[in-house]
């Protein structure tokens, strides 16, 4: 099988950036005693990388070119019983294209960070949060079993809540980073729940022993219950892709966790981590395939997630926010298209969205840097004048974004659509609306924030907030003459802007046909073609890429983004009455948005505060009354009672205890004599 | 009317009795009360010389020397602890003597 792939090569990959992050964390911080520089740490972290992205092409090639596939175990760790727990990888073409995009984006956003993070005293801090993260998600892409799925799972959650919280010192920053645990601990508790099902019940955690036995588990239902026991499996697992992927209700952490460097935001909270989960069903598609029922809710949550978190991007004034709910708005569209079983699809957009919302993100951080950390954008405006390639980078990845003809999201998008509308499960019509509605908001969204930041008038001046902040930049800066002018970005930002714009644009256009419908991923995702027979549906009424560009055309998608983006456009430059009397009008709607549908809310006030009611009741009742009031003090004051009474049996008196030896020897007696006879 | 061992057995179950009302009616004596054990034992060698005589086996009237040296020691060592506590006391009131305890 593995003629041309290699164990320690492949083994080199994750090992690369993860001794980057070791010297870069050890030796590069005050941990270590800061004995490497932050030039020599940079230099260290991003060769790691560099190297993992050019292992990781090669692999790709030698999976496309010559076919090479590789699933071995590495390394036992224990054996329990019959369950083996090994670390192992399992190589092909899903495998192969997700190191790819993983290495790829964190390559760029390792260069990216060497302007961002400048100033910033974490500086070899952050390279190594960084490098450990590339190590961690492509333990986890590469993964031959579950529990190193797992493993790398919980090590992308831990370096996620390092980096939320990287500026420790900021308190909403600490929230924001103990709100993403919290929400990934509900998701990765159904998740390890699902790992138990399947290790119960197929004694193995191997992807493709496990895979083999599908059809046995088909057979079985829950203990109890007439669950079928493939639903629960599915439905637990999913449940950990919806803590991990941000799908509704467990998205609430991900807008937050905007408040980390803008580095982190495109690496892990757009283009990679998120991912994990569209990747981890994909991966999982043999036992998807065996549920309708986990299907369909994976598409209804999916379709919910797509439309609603994108109808909060509408309001949002925060650069970050906006990009944030749109990363959540597009990861439903993913949801929805591993739901209609289109897996292929679903991992399709996933690739072409980590390279434009990468971009997005990283030039939404040169827009911030470029205006000395404002990110607000009603403060902003104009500013394509003093920041040209920033600008028609980011009008790049808009255009992605909103699916326009011929860029990559383009055809990833179009696809789930299509794919939606060709399904034939009960959630399907719901979903379709959802995702074509999508389209519209998703074009509004995009193209409000790109025109209020990069054209109008210049409104940067006019922050009431800024003029501390402004002060705070020019001391240093230390050019505080023009301090409130934008200015272009450093060669190490806009670098990567353009390396992540050209496959933004290009990629789906060349990659349609071979991933697809071609058979990159043909033994990686199993469909049940008789009963989901989506992607033969998409093949057919496909013509290669042009073809579905120019068929494009005459489609509901493109004329409603266009829609979207002139919309954007009139409301936004011409005539920008029009939002605030909308909203005027439409005030108890905006309420709702504005409140981001009481979700924290209802969340904080009825989840955590009726947990902390429940456990206050529990330790009131449970442990303070039951256990410590019964048990515990109920026992010794039990033998106390018993004693003060038995002490009294204890008089002192000889004839007392005479009587009693005598009453005791007739006792006996009459026991011995009559009763046992 | 002959003496049957009914009678026997009826006065030695008539001594015991007086023997353990002897033991908690007394109240003042301690004296009392180590006759009264003394008077116990003798009900109890009443039955054994009885049905020694009935059956017509000797063991139990040699059981009931072996009683009476046992009886006789522990009287010696009941009237020496009581001559002690008398020395030590004062008294030897059964109702004031209620420290045998824990």
């Amino acid at each position: 099988m593995s003629q041309t792939l290699n164990a320690s090569t492949l083994l080199a990959v994750p090992m690369a950036p993860l001794v980057g992050a070791i010297l870069a964390g050890v030796f590069g911080t005050q941990f270590g005693g800061n004995w490497i520089g932050r030039r020599l740490t940079h230099s260290l972290t991003i060769l790691g990388v560099l190297l993992a992205f050019i292992l990781s092409a090669m692999t790709l090639k030698s999976v496309v070119m010559d076919g090479a596939r590789f699933n071995e175990s590495l390394y036992t760790w224990m054996v329990v019983g019959g369950l083996k727990m090994e670390v192992g990888f399992l190589i092909d073409g899903l495998t192969a294209m997700m190191m790819c995009v993983v290495t790829f984006v964190s390559l760029m956003v390792h260069i990216y960070t060497i302007g961002y993070m400048e100033e910033d005293e974490g500086y070899n801090r952050f390279f190594a949060y960084i490098s450990l993260f590339t190590f961690s998600m492509l333990m986890l892409v590469m993964s031959n079993n579950m529990l190193q799925l797992f493993f790398g799972w919980e090590a992308v959650g831990l370096v996620s809540y390092l980096l939320i919280g990287f500026w420790f010192n900021k308190p909403s920053a600490i929230f924001a980073n103990m709100k993403a645990f919290l929400v990934n601990r509900v998701g990765d508790f159904g998740f390890i729940l699902g790992i138990g099902l399947i290790a119960a019940y197929s004694g193995t955690l191997d992807y493709a022993e496990v895979f083999a036995k599908g059809a046995e588990l088909t057979a079985l239902s829950l203990p109890g219950t007439s669950w079928m026991l493939v639903t629960v499996i599915c439905i637990c697992l999913f449940i950990g892709a919806m803590g991990k992927s941000a799908q509704f209700p467990l998205h609430v952490w991900l807008p937050d966790s905007m408040e980390g460097p803008t580095p982190i935001s495109a690496l892990i909270h757009a283009a990679t981590m998120v991912t994990a989960g569209i990747f981890m069903v994909a991966r999982m598609s043999p036992l998807f395939e065996l549920s309708e029922t986990a299907l369909n809710f994976v598409m209804v949550i999916g379709a919910i997630t797509a439309l609603f978190m994108g109808f909060l991007g509408i309001i949002q004034n925060d650069i970050k926010r906006v990009v944030a709910y749109s990363t959540l708005s597009q990861l439903g569209y993913m949801t929805v298209a591993l739901g209609a079983s289109a897996y292929s699809v679903a991992v399709f957009h996933l690739m072409t969205h980590a390279f434009f919302k990468a971009l997005l993100f990283l030039a939404a951080g040169s827009v911030i840097m470029g205006l000395h950390h404002n990110q607000d954008i009603r403060w902003m405006g104009g500013v394509r004048k003093y920041m040209p390639i920033t600008w028609i980078t980011s009008l790049l990845g808009s255009l992605a974004l909103i699916g326009t003809p011929l860029f990559s999201g383009f055809y990833s998008k179009d696809s789930i659509i299509e794919a939606v509308h060709e399904s034939h499960l009960a959630g399907a019509g719901f979903a379709h609306f959802a995702v074509l509605a999508g389209v519209f908001v998703t074009a509004f969204y995009s193209f409000r924030m790109y025109f209020l930041v990069f054209h109008g008038k210049e409104r940067y001046d006019q922050n009431p907030d800024a003029h501390h902040d402004a002060h705070h930049d020019a001391h240093h800066d230390g050019h505080g003459h023009d301090a409130h002018k934008p200015h272009e970005s450093p060669w190490v930002v806009t670098v990567p802007l353009i390396l992540l714009a050209i496959p933004s644009v290009v990629i789906g256009f060349m990659t349609i046909s071979p991933m697809l419908f071609g058979d990159l991923f043909k033994d990686a995702i199993i469909v049940d073609a008789v009963k989901h027979p989506v992607m033969q549906e998409l093949k057919s009424a496909f013509h290669g890429p042009v073809a579905m560009a120019l068929h494009a055309l005459s489609t509901a998608p493109f004329w409603l983004a266009l829609a979207g983006v002139v919309t954007a456009w009139y409301m936004y430059l011409i005539n920008p009455a029009v939002p605030a009397a909308i909203g005027r009008a439409l005030r108890p709607l905006v309420l709702i948005l504005e409140n981001k549908y009481f979700m924290d809310w209802i969340n904080e006030n009825i989840l955590a505060r009726g947990a902390r009611a429940l456990g206050n009741g529990l330790w009131k009742v449970g442990d303070r009354t039951v256990i410590d009031g019964f048990f515990v003090d109920g026992s010794w004051k039990l033998v106390g009672k018993v004693s003060a009474w038995s002490r009294k049996l204890q008089t002192g008196y000889l004839y007392h205890y005479a009587l009693v030896m005598i009453l005791g020897i007739f006792v006996l007696m009459t026991y011995f004599v009559w009763l046992n006879k | 009317m002959a003496l049957t061992l009914g009678h026997y057995l009826a006065l030695g179950a008539m001594l015991f009795a007086l023997a353990v009302i002897g033991i908690f009616l007394n109240r003042k004596n301690l004296i009392v009360l180590l006759m009264a054990i003394e008077l116990m034992l003798l009900a109890v060698n009443m039955n054994f010389v009885a049905f020694s005589h009935y059956l017509g086996d000797m063991h139990g009237q040699v059981f009931v020397f072996f009683i009476l040296t046992v009886a006789a020691a522990e009287s010696a060592i009941g009237l020496a602890i009581l001559v002690l506590l008398f020395r030590n006391k004062n008294s030897i009131n059964v109702d004031e003597l209620n420290s045998l305890k824990g």
